[in-house]
């Protein structure tokens, strides 16, 4: 009887539904003839259908690159362990967005921080150096909070690390910013709550050309020896044109005719990168 | 006030010359990156036996950890305008373990024996990774501004 009772309740509910859905055609169609018999003369426009451009969303670049840390150092490896890891390295790649990004960009990381509140800790700062090839590549961030200065090495793949954010994107004169931990500290000071800068996807990544002031002299380096071969430094203020030319003592010119230290990478480059390619794709 | 606001350009000016010209006429060795027996240390709470301006830095005399090194979490002896001071590292120039925050000094927390933070306020960031740690550090962490 009870069974019976609900069947009868669910039979009744959806005879309702259809009556419900039976009006709502009714109106739909009663609009639409009114509509059409009230715009018989002026021929519909539908209003252009806006476009929202969102700036700060990550969509895929244009350019073609990859990152530094899947091309193999030059080395006696088994090229087996280099291809393990960079399938490990793709693995990690699809479940977290990792950003094209270079020394001298503003990022900003999330990492998972037991201790903090939200369990999750942002560092925002400017990338000072990239190291290491294949899952164990690093990069290190720097800022200046409350006149302290501030470094964290970052490795990529880990995963405590929860999103990377490219901030700013752009590029400096030198490959290593290391100096500007003896830099006057309005270079490494960012702001921590910077908005994203809108980054373009196509064409070539802005370098900023800008030319550093370092502290008065005992640094941490020489940087003015030519090994380190530092353009993003203004020696004029520095040093004198004698220490300047003291310091090219230690330049050698030779190396450039070494042929045992080139390493061409291009064509290996090319190899990876249709792999990656095909491997994300997957 | 206004007399301040007139002689901060010349100020700036003379900071600048003095930039130029290496004010710095002796030699000073580089800040030790690891915390060990005779390292300069920079107090960041604000305590008044740390911030008064002395002619000696408050120098490290003794290291309380096996190897002699001090990390984050590590207590040392001070010697600070002439007296002994126990302290708290919160932060070293030393690299330490990935994902964990390199400071450009060498920062301490001044203790008393049993403990307690000696000032009421710490200034600068110090290291999440002391939060982690075993060991009681709550008075220290309490009275911590922010943390990296």
């Amino acid at each position: 009887m009870a069974a019976c009772v609900k069947k009868l309740d669910k039979c009744i509910f959806n005879l309702r539904l259809l009556r419900n859905l039976q009006l709502q055609n009714e109106r739909y169609l009663s609009t639409s003839v009114l509509r059409l018999s009230a715009g018989t003369n002026d021929k519909f426009v539908p209003p252009s259908k806006p476009v929202i451009v969102d700036k700060t969303q990550t969509t895929a670049s244009l350019r073609k690159f990859l990152s530094p840390e899947f091309v193999p150092p030059r080395q006696r490896t088994n090229p087996l362990k280099f291809f393990m890891e960079r399938k490990d390295m793709i693995q990690r790649r699809k479940v977290i967005q990792i950003p094209e990004f270079y020394v001298g960009s503003i990022l900003a990381v999330t990492t998972a921080d037991s201790t903090a509140n939200g369990k999750s800790s942002r560092f925002v700062g400017i990338c000072v150096q990239r190291g290491g090839k294949g899952l164990g590549a690093t990069f290190i961030l720097r800022n200046i909070i409350d006149n302290q200065g501030v470094e964290i090495c970052y490795e990529l793949y880990s995963p405590l690390i929860q999103a990377v954010e490219v901030l700013k994107l752009e590029k400096r004169l030198d490959d290593n910013l290391m100096y500007l931990r003896d830099a006057l500290p309005e270079y490494s000071t960012v702001d921590p709550d910077m908005k994203p800068l809108p980054i373009s996807h196509s064409g070539e990544v802005p370098v900023n050309e800008i030319k550093v002031k370092m502290r008065p002299k005992p640094w941490s380096k020489r940087w003015e020896r030519p090994k380190f071969d530092i353009k993003g430094i203004n020696f004029e203020l520095a040093l004198t044109p004698e220490k300047m030319e003291r310091a090219q003592k230690w330049a050698e010119p030779w190396n450039e005719f070494d042929m045992l230290r080139e390493y061409d990478t291009s064509e290996l480059e090319e190899k990876i990168f249709k792999e990656v390619q095909q491997e994300m794709n997957k | 006030m206004a007399l301040q606001n007139f002689y901060r350009p010349f100020m700036g000016l003379l900071v600048e010359t003095s930039c130029r010209l290496h004010q710095r006429t002796f030699s000073v060795s580089a800040v030790a990156a690891a915390i060990q027996k005779m390292t300069r240390v920079r107090v960041v709470d604000n305590s008044p036996l740390g911030n008064t301006p002395y002619h000696r830095p408050p120098k490290v005399i003794h290291v309380y950890t096996k190897n002699g090194v001090g990390k984050v979490g590590d207590t040392v002896l001070l010697a600070i305008k002439g007296q002994k001071k126990k302290a708290l590292i919160v932060g070293h120039k030393m690299p330490g373990d990935r994902m964990t925050p390199r400071f450009d000094s060498n920062n301490v927390v001044l203790i008393e024996d049993n403990g307690n933070p000696t000032g009421t306020r710490i200034k600068v960031p110090i290291s999440s990774k002391l939060r982690k740690m075993e060991g009681d550090h709550s008075k220290v962490l309490a009275i911590a501004s922010s943390f990296v």
